[in-house]
């Protein structure tokens, strides 16, 4: 599997998703916090986290001896820089290019 | 649930990627000026790489032209261990809002892995200055404050594997 498709996989489960959501608003939680959200046992979030960290999504760190989640966006902005923003970004810069131009010799 | 609690509260963010480079390569693009220049916001570093030593990052010409300060950011070196691990503190004179945040802390740690791939990480404690949290996160692209972190690493990954960054401002 390439990171690309560890990526996708992680992002595919709305389980995951949630619990990303749940880091975009609060980062470095522990396993504890993050389980109190989801209705699901402990085991069950403790897997999609190994899931969401192979991924490269979630970086854990230690506190003491806690354990903490945060939210990695690099992957994502990888895959943005490499597939979408490559061909739309340029294009659009260009367009805004000639947008002032045309405004500055109109 | 008052605004307050829903808003994104954050006081350290951690953002990794690897790349397939040397630690040594990846030190040298992080702190040597002829590199920084490259790629991210493109700014001149200057670092003294010694505790309590001078950093700074220099706004490029075109960033000049729309009325930012020579020095973009400026701040200390806490700890130097090339090519492994570097600390230091920064804060953004890009405006007067950026400037009270004050200084906040960045850590790079850069461990060798399997294949020939290094492990960046970057953590900054912003829990000084929520204010620019957004900011260095990325989540400010809209703004024009381009793309943070996840922007810089990204196309630091994309100039040291294909010898070319994005091409693109942030």
């Amino acid at each position: 599997m390439t990171d690309d498709d560890r990526v996708f996989k992680a992002l595919a489960d709305p389980t995951r998703r949630f619990l990303l959501d749940l880091l975009f608003e609060r980062d470095g939680r522990t396993l504890t916090e993050l389980e109190s959200q989801v209705e699901m046992t402990r085991i069950g979030v403790m897997k999609h986290l190994r899931v969401l960290e192979d991924a490269g999504l979630v970086v854990t760190r230690r506190r003491g001896r806690e354990k903490l989640h945060f939210l990695n966006s690099v992957p994502i902005r990888l895959i943005h820089d490499r597939w979408i923003d490559k061909y739309t970004e340029r294009r659009a810069s260009a367009l805004a290019d000639l947008k002032r131009e045309l405004e500055e010799t109109g | 649930m008052t605004t307050m609690e829903t808003a994104t509260f954050q006081t350290v963010q951690v953002h990794r990627v690897w790349i397939r480079a040397t630690p040594e390569a990846i030190w040298d693009a992080i702190t040597k000026p002829e590199w920084t220049e490259r790629y991210g916001y493109s700014g001149r570093a200057d670092f003294d790489l010694r505790p309590g030593g001078a950093y700074r990052s220099l706004a490029t010409p075109q960033q000049k032209a729309h009325g930012l300060p020579d020095v973009v950011v400026d701040g200390e070196v806490i700890e130097a261990d090339p090519p492994r691990r570097l600390v230091h503190t920064m804060r953004m004179l890009v405006d007067e809002e950026a400037m009270s945040a004050g200084f906040t802390r960045v850590t790079y740690e850069i461990e060798p892995g399997v294949g020939g791939a290094t492990q960046v990480t970057v953590t900054h404690d912003v829990s000084t200055a929520p204010q620019i949290a957004a900011v260095v996160g990325g989540g400010a692209a809209g703004t024009g404050a381009g793309g943070g972190w996840p922007f810089i690493l990204s196309d630091l990954k994309s100039l040291l594997e294909t010898g070319e960054a994005l091409g693109y401002q942030p």
